[in-house]
């Protein structure tokens, strides 16, 4: 579906979208804005808590990166298939080109290539690094001569060696000291796409921040949608603890509570600002013509991620799978009354304009289901889903210190030693 | 714990050595005989463990890595040149009066500045950790030791390199059988 919905774009142009003029700016920019923010809770998880020293990440590091990676190739694929002329994406980069011209960098769309190419790019090393060490696990114990080659070759003979674990611990720890500013560069320049607009509703120094808080809402709730029924499928209830998906949904809910206050704030500052189509924007997005988004949204995000207040219910993977589908839903409704709505009705009424959107838009936006859930189905196919050598270190550590935050995965290792 | 050595001396002699392995089954005893190998004097010696062991490269005698300051290096490089190219691009390769702006407005430039800040110091870290480990790397001989691949499961192993200069095998094999390890065993090259 992927596949169709791209080649009927690139042969026919962005027409078969449902974008016009005012609303130059539609579902696929939701859809770029959506994907991408839910990667940053990968790296979040991966980065931030490695430097904050939260052993519990281990576990879940590897997947929650992986899906990173997959997210920011939905998104990254949006604005390039959204130029028009996609097969030009390279006149974005500073290259020696024939034309002696380079980009126009005082433009936040170029911001946004090189804010989302580094992500990218540094996302695929900090996963493929953390890799090696299992990888070279993997090579050790293959069953066959071409899984071991293949292993073998990827973990690009790694020993494990002293002097290569010192360099390795080091190294891993910049490039985690280096992402965790990057994930929140990345958000705040998509935000600064909007922000450096005059548009009411964009034009918003808050944008940054509160992008930043929903983009990670946005992901840890799709941490919890794939941790959820991969921990029941492959039995990994031990290591993917209930204490994860608990700090998850605190997470999800205290980052929710930001973004519930980022909305206030816009109707404050609408209100305070005294600018006539600021207010008339925020009186459109609550009562106008597309309210039922905004008030769905409302519903979405801050209403159903109430009940994270009680134990029992963080303590429900069940409840925690199905109140993070919603809030997936209201981040995209979130993106939608921003972009699409603040569009619709901007400034002269002469101007103003509709959006529906068409059967290609959903066909892509299915079709980057389609194209993420791929990768990650190859990725745990393929790759271990869990970070086994850090895992192992985790496991070490409390052993030695004797302490024991880490009780479950403790007894599981050793029962599965004795096995 | 059982000494067995498992090193043929007729086979091996008459090829070239890479060194003395030994095996130890926990951190404690493979950290116990990194100081002894230490305060022993060798100098050319290794080890090879499942996850990094805190302080084994201290109790080996190692010196710290330096990849701190390489990407601290590559960081400003990176961060300068991002900037430095936009300046020229706008300023004297291109001038082109934008928006009212100035020629030099720098505040547009910060987000690529910043990026290409990041992107070379994080590039850097994570190459500058793979070439100098040697890698991408298609043979060690370490990996002729049998059940090394137990290295990367739940085994410890320390080697003394032959190119030690205080390595003579019979006595570097009975210095490190005298550590209590679970065998000992000799490297091919």
């Amino acid at each position: 579906m992927y596949l169709v919905s791209v080649v009927h774009l690139i042969t026919t142009g962005i027409g078969i979208f449902g974008n016009n003029i005012p609303v130059a700016w539609a579902m696929p920019i939701v859809n770029f804005v959506w994907w991408i923010g839910i990667g940053h809770a990968g790296t979040l998880i991966s980065a931030a808590l490695l430097l904050f020293r939260q052993p519990w990440r281990t576990t879940i590091n590897r997947f929650a990166e992986a899906m990173t990676i997959f997210a920011v190739v939905c998104a990254g694929l949006y604005p390039i298939l959204h130029l028009g002329r996609p097969w030009v994406f390279y006149w974005l980069l500073p290259y020696p080109n024939t034309f002696g011209l380079f980009p126009q960098f005082r433009s936040p769309l170029d911001w946004d290539l090189f804010a989302i190419g580094t992500y990218a790019s540094v996302s695929v090393l900090f996963w493929f690094i953390g890799l090696i060490p299992d990888l070279a696990a993997l090579r050790d114990r293959a069953p066959t001569a071409f899984q071991r080659i293949l292993y073998s070759v990827l973990c690009l003979g790694w020993t494990g060696s002293a002097k290569a674990w010192q360099r390795y611990q080091r190294a891993y720890l910049l490039i985690a000291a280096l992402s965790f500013p990057l994930v929140l560069s990345v958000h705040s320049t998509i935000a600064m796409d909007f922000a450096v607009a005059q548009v009411p509703g964009w034009n918003n120094t808050i944008m940054p921040p509160y992008f930043v808080a929903g983009a990670v809402f946005a992901g840890f709730a799709m941490v919890l949608i794939l941790a959820v029924p991969l921990r029941r499928a492959f039995g990994l209830e031990k290591l993917i603890t209930m204490r994860h998906l608990d700090n998850a949904a605190k997470l999800m809910l205290a980052t929710g509570m930001v973004v519930v206050y980022g909305y206030l704030i816009e109707i404050f500052i609408a209100w305070y600002s005294g600018v006539e189509f600021e207010r008339y924007m925020i009186w459109n997005r609550l009562f106008g013509q597309h309210a039922q988004f905004f008030w769905a949204l409302i519903l979405c995000n801050f209403v159903a991620i109430q009940p994270l207040w009680f134990r029992r219910v963080r303590q429900s993977p069940l409840a925690l799978f199905v109140i993070s589908l919603i809030v997936s839903v209201g981040m995209w409704l979130e993106r939608f009354v921003i972009i699409i709505v603040s569009l619709t009705k901007d400034f002269l009424p002469s101007s103003w304009g509709d959006y529906i959107s068409t059967f290609w838009d959903w066909a892509l936006y299915l079709g980057s289901f389609g194209l993420f859930s791929t990768l990650f189905f190859l990725f745990i196919r393929l790759l271990p889903s869990i970070a086994t050598a850090e895992t192992k270190e985790t496991l070490h550590h409390y052993e030695h210190h004797k302490l024991d935050p880490l009780e479950e995965i403790r007894e599981s290792y050793f029962a599965e030693v004795k096995a | 714990m059982s000494a067995i050595s498992v090193g043929e001396t007729a086979t091996t002699a008459a090829r070239p050595l890479h060194g003395v392995a030994a095996q130890f089954g926990t951190v404690d005893e493979l950290m116990r005989a990194a100081e002894r190998v230490k305060a022993a004097g060798y100098t050319r010696t290794d080890a090879y463990t499942p996850f990094p062991v805190e302080g084994l490269d201290e109790a080996l005698g190692m010196r710290p890595t330096r990849i701190g300051w390489i990407v601290l290096a590559a960081g400003l490089a990176g961060g300068l040149g991002g900037f430095f190219m936009q300046w020229w691009a706008n300023t004297t390769y291109f001038p082109l009066i934008i928006g009212g702006k100035p020629l030099n407005s720098w505040p547009n430039w910060i987000v690529v500045t910043f990026e290409c800040t990041i992107l070379a110091a994080a590039f850097t870290a994570g190459l500058v950790m793979i070439f100098r480990n040697g890698m991408p790397r298609a043979y060690h001989p370490i990996f002729n030791l049998p059940g090394f691949e137990q290295a990367s499961r739940d085994k410890f192993f320390i080697a003394i390199e032959a190119a030690d200069p205080q390595f003579d095998l019979r006595r570097t094999t009975a210095f490190l059988q005298s550590l209590a390890p679970e065998r000992v065993t000799e490297v091919e090259a």
